[in-house]
């Protein structure tokens, strides 16, 4: 039997009280002042005080009540949707909005247990297709539409 | 007649040519998120947002409001016929309207869903309409000590109806008004948690916060879980009531449209809360309490009525008070700021037109929304056949658009992934980001309450309980407080939100 009897408890606990030591470190010079001529510190610092009270009764908690594991079983979603994301931010402005949302759509699509090349593929040149006639044409988004070396400039 | 000379500007708003199409298009779009799980109003509107900076104020949030209740409709034609939310408040509706669907009443159980759904819209409106005005009349009195004890009392209610831990809950709005507050800071010119990066002075947009925490931790988390959904889509014919049929359901809206009017005023209330207390009151009061969770019509009729007006209502606190009570209210939040007006009882003065001409729109959304519902239903259910490995990479890239196109700006992308990994960790926590995105709305503003009133007061914090509007706020808050940590209520609290989420 482990020390830590509800996990999930433990690492909420050990998260929030993670972000009030980190609100007061990072803040640790900004300039509290007093309640009647409060200094940019003073609301931020109380905000972290409260968070570390609240972590640490998290954790204490955890170790009376019982509760289920963590369940981390399947990162790969996690990794290839936000990844994907990642490389659209990275892409889109040398590259331009049609490459940027093919490569998006047919990456993301791989996260996804029934992958298959030719639909995403096909659903990619279809949402890059409308995206060009939605946000370039339409709204007028501020977007190079395709590379910069194609596009000449 | 006030009354009726204001809801006649709203009207006049309302129904030109430019508004109806919003509307409409608020609507339409509301209903197919609704229909689709796995994409709720949040995300959408939060995908809409940069968008509508080109529209007028009042079109913008017409169209913006209609997403909201186009997705409770939405939502029931989904968890009607395949079982599934789509949209979290119809999770009781799943209960006995796929049981109707399953003994091939599917289509009446989708036309009572739309008829409730009208009828507390209509009264909704009205109800919006008859208590905004008094209600902003008397917050005009507040000083800053007052809203700030408001905003105390709405985090605290929002907690309390929130489902999940309660110290999580307080934890994730602390963490949000934290949030909140990082950028430059009004009084002192201070730069607070930028990091020193340039693009962080103005603080993160809520927009990148909520599509994030909802949007894109929701997608990952649904990839994790394999499996289909069955989707019931023989049987969608008759959907026209017998009278009898009528009179079995009409107590039950009513019921339904009077628990949701109610609870969606309270702040941190709203659609899903008054849907679960319908349900549970239909069947309390219900003659045969066995016929439930077989196909019992009032547990369709009831909380489908319920989460509609709960959702309208809902928008009391905001336009009164400038207090967002749910997610979506504080997107609605960010949408009036973006068109620079401040959320708050002056809204109602200094903007009669976008005041009523949105509340007139809610009625006339309503109304599209039953057309539309019914005779199109055969285009909805053939929607649902989407499979979601379509879906989702086309929600991923208008997201992406969408954010990069909030300021040009792709470091907006890159924050979102990062808020993204954060709502992952926190569903795995089981924390759940709606308090946090509430206290993110509210840190600035309550901060400068704070420190307005401490000011007023010399620093003397006795300040909020010698006022006795601030002081009743406060000890209400309190009393919820308590009241909830009460082990009796703590135990029924926690069976309730159990009995939902099965």
């Amino acid at each position: 039997m482990s020390l830590i009897r509800n996990p999930k408890e433990f690492g909420s606990g050990c998260l929030f009280a993670g972000f009030g030591i980190a609100a007061i470190a990072i803040g640790y010079a900004y300039p509290v002042g007093t309640a009647a001529r409060m200094g940019p510190g003073y609301f931020p610092r109380a905000l972290g005080i409260i968070l570390i009270v609240l972590g640490a009764i998290m954790i204490l908690r955890s170790l009376r009540s019982v509760g289920s594991r963590l369940a981390v079983s399947n990162l790969r979603p996690l990794l290839i949707v936000l990844g994907s994301v990642l490389m659209f931010a990275l892409t889109v402005v040398p590259l331009g909005l049609v490459l940027a949302t093919i490569l998006l759509v047919v990456v993301s699509s791989t996260a996804s247990h029934e992958f298959r090349w030719k639909e995403a593929l096909i659903a990619s040149a279809l949402l890059a297709a409308f995206s060009v006639a939605t946000f370039s044409y339409g709204l007028k988004l501020q977007l190079p539409i395709l590379p910069a070396f194609l596009a000449g400039y | 007649m006030e009354l009726l000379t204001n809801l006649g500007i709203g009207l006049d708003v309302a129904l030109t040519f430019q508004n109806l199409f919003f509307c409409f298009a608020g609507v339409l779009l509301g209903t197919l998120i609704g229909v689709l799980p796995g994409i709720g109003p949040v995300p959408t509107i939060a995908m809409l947002l940069p968008i509508t900076y080109a529209l007028p104020p009042v079109s913008a949030l017409i169209m913006l409001a209609g997403i909201y209740y186009g997705a409770q409709y939405g939502g029931s034609t989904t968890a009607i016929l395949v079982n599934l939310p789509g949209e979290s408040s119809s999770v009781v509706t799943c209960i006995d309207g796929y049981q109707m669907a399953r003994r091939g009443k599917a289509g009446k159980a989708l036309s009572v869903a739309a008829i409730g759904s009208f009828i507390a819209g209509t009264f909704a409106t009205i109800v919006v309409a008859a208590f905004a005005p008094p209600l902003a009349e008397f917050a005009l009195k507040f000083g800053p000590a007052e809203y700030f004890s408001l905003m105390v009392l709405g985090l605290i209610s929002a907690v309390v109806l929130a489902s999940g831990s309660l110290l999580k809950a307080i934890a994730m709005i602390v963490l949000g008004l934290l949030l909140g507050i990082i950028g430059t800071d009004v009084n002192s010119g201070l730069q607070r948690y930028t990091f020193g990066i340039p693009e962080m002075s103005d603080g993160i947009g809520f927009v990148v916060v909520a599509m994030g925490l909802f949007g894109f931790a929701e997608i990952i988390v649904n990839l994790e879980h394999k499996g289909d959904r069955e989707v019931f889509t023989e049987n969608v014919t008759g959907l026209w009531l017998k009278w009898h049929e009528f009179k079995e359901a009409l107590p039950a809206i009513l019921r339904g449209t009077g628990i949701g009017s109610v609870l969606g005023i309270l702040p941190g209330g709203g659609a899903l809360l008054s849907a679960f207390a319908s349900y549970t009151i239909e069947k309390k009061i219900a003659k045969d309490p066995s016929r439930f969770g077989k196909g019992a019509i009032e547990g369709v009729a009831g909380p489908e009525s319920a989460n509609n007006a709960g959702s309208q209502a809902s928008f009391i606190p905001l336009l009164t008070l400038g207090i967002p009570s749910n997610a979506v209210m504080a997107l609605m939040v960010g949408a009036m700021t973006i068109h620079s007006i401040q959320p708050g009882p002056q809204v109602m003065t200094s903007n009669p037109q976008l005041f009523w001409g949105l509340i007139a729109s809610m009625w006339i959304g309503n109304l599209m929304l039953v057309v539309l519902n019914l005779p199109l239903i055969g285009i909805w259910v053939k929607l649902l056949k989407v499979p979601y490995r379509l879906l989702y990479p086309a929600i991923l890239m208008f997201c992406c658009i969408g954010v990069y196109s909030l300021q040009n700006n792709v470091f907006d992308v890159i924050m979102t992934v990062v808020f993204g990994v954060i709502g992952w960790v926190f569903v795995k926590l089981e924390c759940e980001p709606a308090p946090l995105l509430l206290g993110f709305i509210l840190g600035p503003l309550m901060e400068e309450n704070l420190r307005r009133a401490l000011l007023l007061s010399r620093g003397d914090a006795t300040v909020f309980f010698t006022r006795p509007l601030s002081l009743g706020m406060l000890v209400v808050a309190g009393l919820l407080l308590l009241v909830i940590v009460l082990p009796n209520v703590r135990r029924k609290r926690e069976e309730a939100f159990h009995e939902e989420a099965a």
